[in-house]
């Protein structure tokens, strides 16, 4: 296995985890941070399979403007799941 | 029972797209053993149309990057209708989230010295970044959404570190349909040249400068200046809910 495979392997294990969290969690702010971890992954996977443009859109939407604004959503509304 | 339904329903689409996807060649695959079906000539060749871009792309419209190649000049219109779908979500967006400032001024706690001087430092250089994200979009990978999306990113810096911070609504709208009209008023001016809606009319220049392309580096200036006032109106909108 080298070393391209390894980290794209431990990258999308973590995405998946991430994903995973933020689905299952009963803290919602928790929820959107480990939405924000899997698009900064993406991202990073992005740029690795040399696709560095999307990367950039990824980074700066995904993990910029859409977390900023779920958060902003969940400070005017509950933080816990019910 | 609810939860068990779910999970056997998304074991069943993983399944399907992996049967689907399976098929999909990644990667490095030999296009010579790949047969294309040509509608002009209508007969079939080895020439994929991702081949004709790579191999004809630089000489046809003049950029060295050839994904803007692609998303400005041979499919610029359906760039076009991207940049009307993002206007309209971002005018929808506006209108359901704006509530008329109300005098009443609340108390905000302001966050610490540390973060309001750091995000005005970083301000203008996170600004230029995005610029020069979208200026170079011809040359360097990245194009008028990065770039775009960047300068929104900016802005929110300035949402968050100051909370009664409220970007200029009518600079806002100013400058989204200057570039709206610069980006129609060039496809309709290469209309008028040409006889192509869209036409790259311009020179192309010598390739790998900035000044090359033809039309493309104006239409991505254009397209980044909207994307970038519209995501900063989302931003506004959602930002500044006033109670």
């Amino acid at each position: 296995m080298d070393l391209f495979t390894l980290v794209s392997l431990i990258l999308i294990i973590a995405m998946l985890i991430a994903a995973v969290v933020a689905a299952e969690i009963k803290d919602l702010l928790s929820a959107a941070i480990a939405m924000g971890i899997v698009s900064l992954i993406v991202s990073i996977l992005f740029y690795i399979l040399q696709a560095p443009d999307v990367a950039i859109t990824e980074a700066s939407i995904g993990a910029g403007l859409s977390l900023a604004i779920m958060i902003f959503a969940i400070k005017h509304t509950e933080r816990w799941e019910k | 029972m609810k939860r068990i339904l779910g999970g056997v329903i998304a074991v069943l689409i993983f399944i399907v797209l992996a049967l689907a996807f399976m098929h999909i060649p990644f990667g490095n695959i030999d296009l010579a053993e790949y047969h294309y079906y040509n509608p002009v000539d209508n007969e079939h060749t080895q020439d994929s149309v991702p081949q004709h871009y790579l191999d004809e792309g630089k000489k046809e419209t003049g950029s060295t990057n050839i994904v803007t190649a692609v998303v400005v000049d041979y499919r610029g219109f359906d760039t076009l209708g991207e940049v009307t779908v993002l206007f309209l979500a971002s005018t929808g967006v506006g209108s359901v989230m704006y509530i008329f400032e109300k005098e009443k001024r609340r108390k905000v706690r302001r966050a610490n010295a540390v973060v309001e001087t750091a995000s005005k430092l970083l301000f203008g250089f996170i600004i230029l970044f995005g610029a020069y994200i979208f200026v170079h979009g011809h040359l360097t990978p990245g194009g008028g959404f990065p770039g775009g999306a960047v300068i929104a990113s900016s802005f929110l810096l300035l949402y968050l570190a100051y909370p009664r911070f409220h970007a200029e609504h009518k600079s806002l709208n100013v400058a989204e349909s200057l570039a709206g009209l610069t980006f129609v008023g060039v496809g309709i001016l290469g209309l008028f040249l040409a006889g192509y809606f869209l036409y790259n009319f311009l020179p192309f220049g010598l390739p790998t400068y900035l000044f090359s392309a033809g039309v493309i580096p104006v239409i991505y200036v254009a397209v980044g200046v909207k994307v970038g006032s519209e995501l900063t109106g989302i931003v506004d909108a959602m930002m500044g809910v006033r109670e």
